[in-house]
């Protein structure tokens, strides 16, 4: 197996900005102060110094592969097939009133 | 009795020596004796599991059995359990009771097994040596300085331990074959679609898959007969006949092809890992096998590729833990918005919030084509390798694990490196295909040596048949740590 060289794929990388950073923490809906945002900025960068090996592959003509079986999806009759069960679920729930799910107001 | 086989264990419940409540209550007992060590259980609910036991011995009693009726299994707590407390290894579902069985519970219900208690893992399944779970650090028994593997960490110490009689495990990229090998017992990720995901918590939907761990493959193959079955609930669970994975088992193996790939011996293996595999090849040899030399170029791609497509995946699955239907909630919020972010920041962990961040930024705008696209095309490239690869062989063999178990704490910081300990097994769940450790001997640091054998689609039953000759042959699946 050829070894895993990441200065032989610097050229394809681009370390990550605090602002990159910052804006994917914002799109996965994760709160990060400025210590975390920093320390993920370096670990992310490092892990994209190995993603990038891929860049250097010649994939010109290959069909992406989004599934492990090239099969089409299964369909059914369009029915309902589940009981309902609404206490049971919302018994779980952090928050509910009168059979609604709680959260903090929306609309003024 | 905490060395038989399943085969032995249930001849003994349905002759009557031994009751399966006997038989839970020494786990059990066993369990309370030995976890504080290990930590490889998460929960563990006495009353529920003898009620079960209780219920298997009537069907014992009425000559019903099946061939698991009675017997102890434990549940990695990523199954959905109703009534049981559910986590995933997270402070996330750290209270969640799951409202309904995942199709695995159900099929083990219906053989009349018992649920013997849900086993720690790598926080959502991420992770290779169970340090990222909320619940705390998995111990490997046959050392307790050294990690279990991960994810499925506490099942793979559980079984090593013998502190259950079988258990079950999920494989994304290495999480059956990896921590079976580093515990030294046999464990099998099936053909992709073969066990259904419903009710199994979901981290990479193209890549997930759940399988047994046990003490041997002919337990590996009754557990599997079990566990594997359409479902429609499952849109990717595939619509086969019933198979019974015992049944080559005792076929001979004169004429078998095994294929080794220069890739998996080449710089990055440990020579004393390298060395056990040797060994076992030539037992291979000894019992009637041939050797072919073949190569999987693409190798040392399949940790790029599935260090996106994973997280892809991840990030889009675990966007359903937003505090409001079920899971943690943060306790103070200002507005709607504050009330997400507070509730995932402090529901998950690092490694977690890691990949999901990874899975945001190759999905995000600008960025789609050069990572996502990229890695998809390179995935067809990593199957076609095996597809070309078993022209010339029946099964691959190689190591699971470049090295035997690392010390906890040794790769926590860095997670490249601890991502680069799945170089061998990650491939195989890209490629959909079956894939299994079994232990073959002891590393420099007396920590045990897993071999793995790579089957073509749904040859389970072959790669099982080529185990069990194997371990028939052999005795390292018969060792066991001295607790």
């Amino acid at each position: 197996m050829i070894p895993y060289q990441p200065h032989l794929y610097k050229a394809f990388t681009m370390s990550l900005s605090t602002a990159d950073v910052q804006k994917v923490a914002r799109l996965a809906r994760l709160a990060m102060n400025n210590t975390e945002i920093e320390a993920a900025r370096v670990q992310l960068s490092g892990i994209f110094e190995l993603i990038a090996e891929m860049q250097a592959v010649d994939t010109t003509g290959i069909a992406p592969m989004s599934h492990a079986q090239d099969l089409s999806q299964r369909l059914r009759e369009d029915i309902v097939t589940e009981t309902n069960q609404r206490e049971l679920f919302q018994s779980i729930a952090p928050q509910v009133e009168s059979g609604l799910y709680l959260v903090p107001q929306v609309i003024e | 009795m905490f060395n038989q086989t399943l085969t032995q264990i249930g001849a003994a419940l349905r002759a009557k020596k031994i009751s399966s409540v006997e038989l839970t209550q020494t786990y059990l007992d066993r369990i309370a004796t030995h976890n504080p060590a290990f930590n490889a259980y998460v929960t563990v609910d006495a009353k529920t599991s003898l009620a079960q036991a209780l219920a298997a011995d009537k069907l014992l009693a009425s000559g019903s059995a099946q061939a698991l009726t009675g017997i102890p299994i434990a549940q990695k707590d990523i199954f959905c359990a109703k009534g049981w407390r559910t986590t995933c290894g997270s402070k996330m579902l750290s209270d969640f009771i799951a409202p309904y069985d995942a199709h695995v519970i159900e099929q083990f219900n219906k053989a009349g097994a018992v649920n013997l208690g849900k086993t720690n893992m790598d926080e959502f399944a991420m992770g290779s040596s169970n340090e990222t779970s909320y619940f705390g650090q998995v111990r490997n028994p046959w050392n307790e300085k050294a990690v279990p593997g991960g994810s499925s960490g506490g099942a793979a110490s559980a079984v090593a331990a013998r502190l259950c009689a079988a258990a079950t495990g999920t494989d994304t990229g290495g999480s059956i074959r990896q921590p079976a090998a580093l515990c030294g017992i046999t464990g099998i990720k099936p053909t992709y679609g073969t066990v259904s995901r419903y009710g199994m918590i979901a981290f990479a939907s193209s890549l997930d898959q759940a399988g047994p761990m046990a003490k041997s493959a002919e337990d590996c193959a009754l557990m599997l007969n079990v566990m594997t079955g359409f479902d429609e609930r499952d849109s990717t669970s595939l619509q086969r006949e019933k198979e019974d994975y015992t049944r080559d088992l005792n076929k001979p193996l004169a004429g078998m092809r095994i294929g080794l790939p220069k890739e998996f011996f080449a710089e990055g293996l440990s020579a004393d890992v390298g060395s056990r595999v040797q060994e076992a090849i030539a037992e291979y040899r000894k019992l009637g096998a041939t050797i072919v030399g073949i190569s999987l170029p693409n190798t040392r791609l399949a940790v790029p590729v599935y260090y996106v497509l994973a997280p892809a995946e991840a990030s889009s699955n675990l966007s359903r833990f937003d505090g409001v239907r079920y899971g943690y909630r943060a306790p103070e919020y200002t507005d709607l918005a504050d009330m997400y972010e507070k509730s995932r920041s402090q529901g998950f962990g690092e490694e977690v919030k890691r990949r999901i961040m990874i899975g945001t930024y190759v999905l995000s705008h600008g960025y789609y084509d050069a990572y996502y696209l990229q890695a998809q095309k390179i995935r067809r490239l990593i199957a076609q390798d095996f597809t070309d690869a078993f022209k010339q062989c029946d099964v691959i063999m190689g190591p699971t694990s470049p090295s035997t178990a690392f010390n906890l704490g040794e790769k926590g910081d860095d997670p490249v490196q601890m991502y680069l300990s799945d170089i061998y097994t990650i491939a195989v769940n890209l490629a959909g295909l079956p894939g299994m450790s079994i232990p073959c001997g002891f590393g420099d640091n007396a920590l045990p040596v897993g071999l793995q054998i790579i089957g073509n689609y749904f040859d389970e039953a072959r790669m099982l048949n080529a185990a069990h000759q194997y371990q028939l042959a052999t005795d390292w699946h018969t060792r066991c740590p001295q607790l």
